[in-house]
């Protein structure tokens, strides 16, 4: 079988706070026999920068996709936010030259030159089109048919449709689907395609506290065991944040908040400490007994 | 936002405002919006917030009421989720179209102070946040790669062009 190689984009909130998602979806990767390469240098995606400026937000963009092309390999990241940027800048140069000779001229002091060579798939997107669904189930020892989880795709991962191209974002189901793979039961909720609020964070924090609490309270709505996430944003906000919300708004979850390769690596018969499930905010003590009990 | 519930004066519009921004990129399909609303009823800020409302946005910026929404608070309150151009019937990029009007009040040097401190951080070490040395050296610990450097000079090359920075300058200095 081929081996599937990727450069690995972290992107800037997965080191700075986030490396639980890193340690698990490394592990989980190198277990489906996927090759990370790092990136030889780094720069922010650039979509932090696009409301300030769209120019700059395409520059820092080309620049990575300019670095995968001279590695000559596609990159896979674990933030939405990354993938969709790179993924739609990618597009953009490819389709419009103009747009591209412009964006060049910035590039051609550093050496670099966007030509179009280099794909973008978001780490979920690579394990189900290239991994696939049927390696990840075979790859499940232990199955998790104890649990009952609820997933939260977040934005990024699907919108805005026309440059993201992947899944139906007013019906998205393949994270429910690796969420199935894993023997868990994934659960059906409310509003489950709402924005976490993280962007709106620094800005005001009140709206963006609000919009998690509402998901948290349609999670538990529905007795979900633990919250499955796929971007390090979403998962800050509903993790890192929990105790903040409840006491915010005076209410109790309790609600553990997993990466969703932290939950496939328990089905792998991986070891919580493997999979840095001490890096969680939210107590996961009960949930973990729970797996144990039933192996 | 009081401000915006004043009366319109004939004076306040701009009527090149609109053609300004439909030369951007994203702003292209401004005039297609016929004020439906599906945009604020489907924005989950809206749903929280008493003053954002895109729709306004939208009509605000059609109208050519340029200073009121370019020093409009609200304006960063979006979450660039992108449901309101996924569900716009008459396929206005409203989410771009307001990431637009943020870039022309940016480049009038209004804009909240988080950008300025992503901004810094990308020039200074390649990644939006500061992340402390501390973290930089436990990713050996955690049996992880070493993580990847900027390349601040020529980071610095490929953004000297941009307009934007120099409110960074301003505010250095």
């Amino acid at each position: 079988m081929a081996s599937l190689k990727y450069l690995m984009f972290l992107g800037c909130a997965i080191p700075y706070r986030v490396s639980a998602f890193e340690i698990s979806a490394r592990k989980v990767l190198c277990k489906l026999g996927v090759e990370l390469h790092e990136m030889p240098e780094f720069n922010c995606c650039g979509l932090p920068l696009d409301p300030v400026s769209h120019e700059m937000m395409l520059i820092l963009a080309a620049r990575n996709l300019a670095l995968a092309e001279r590695e000559g390999l596609d990159i896979t990241t674990l933030c939405p936010g990354c993938a969709g940027t790179l993924k739609k800048v990618n597009r953009m140069l490819k389709e419009n030259k103009e747009l591209r000779d412009d964006i060049n001229s910035h590039l051609k002091d550093s050496g670099l030159q966007f030509k179009g060579t280099s794909n973008v798939k978001h780490f979920m997107q690579l394990m189900v089109e290239d991994v696939g669904l049927e390696k990840i189930k075979n790859s499940v020892t232990k199955p998790l048919t104890m649990l009952k989880v609820a997933e939260h795709n977040g934005c990024h991962i699907l919108r805005p449709k026309e440059f993201i191209g992947f899944d139906d974002p007013e019906d998205p189901k393949t994270l429910k689907t690796l969420i199935e793979a894993t023997g868990a039961t994934c659960l059906d909720y409310m509003d489950e395609t709402e924005c976490c609020g993280a962007p709106s964070v620094g800005v005001s924090d009140k709206v963006a506290l609000q919009l998690a609490r509402d998901k948290l309270n349609h999670v538990k709505a529905v007795e979900a065991e633990a919250m499955i996430t796929i971007c390090p944003f979403c998962h800050i906000m509903y993790d890192t944040n929990e105790l903040r919300i409840e006491k915010m708004f005076n209410e109790v979850y309790g609600i553990p908040v997993l990466h969703y390769p932290q939950l496939l690596g328990l089905a792998m018969g991986m070891k919580p400490a493997e999979l840095a499930f001490s890096e969680l905010r939210v107590d996961v003590s009960k949930l973990l007994n729970k797996v144990e009990e039933k192996k | 936002m009081q401000a915006e519930k004043k009366t319109i004066k004939a004076s306040e519009m701009d009527p090149k405002f609109k053609y300004e921004i439909s030369k951007m990129h994203g702003g292209e399909k401004l005039m297609r919006c016929f004020q439906c609303g599906t945009c604020t009823s489907d924005c989950p800020v809206a749903r929280f917030s008493e003053t954002y409302r895109p729709r306004q946005i939208i009509r605000m910026a059609q109208l050519g009421l340029r200073n009121r929404v370019l020093n409009s608070d609200t304006l960063w309150l979006c979450a660039a989720c992108f449901t309101c151009t996924d569900r716009c019937p008459q396929d206005v990029e409203v989410a771009s179209v307001i990431r637009v009007l943020r870039n022309l009040a940016a480049e009038q040097g209004c804009v909240p102070e988080v950008f300025k401190e992503q901004c810094s951080s990308i020039l200074e070490s390649g990644y939006a946040y500061k992340i402390p040395e501390l973290r930089v050296r436990k990713r050996e610990q955690l049996g992880l790669p070493p993580l990847p450097k900027g390349n601040t000079d020529s980071i610095s090359k490929s953004l000297c062009n941009v307009h934007f920075l120099k409110h960074l300058g301003k505010k250095g200095e």
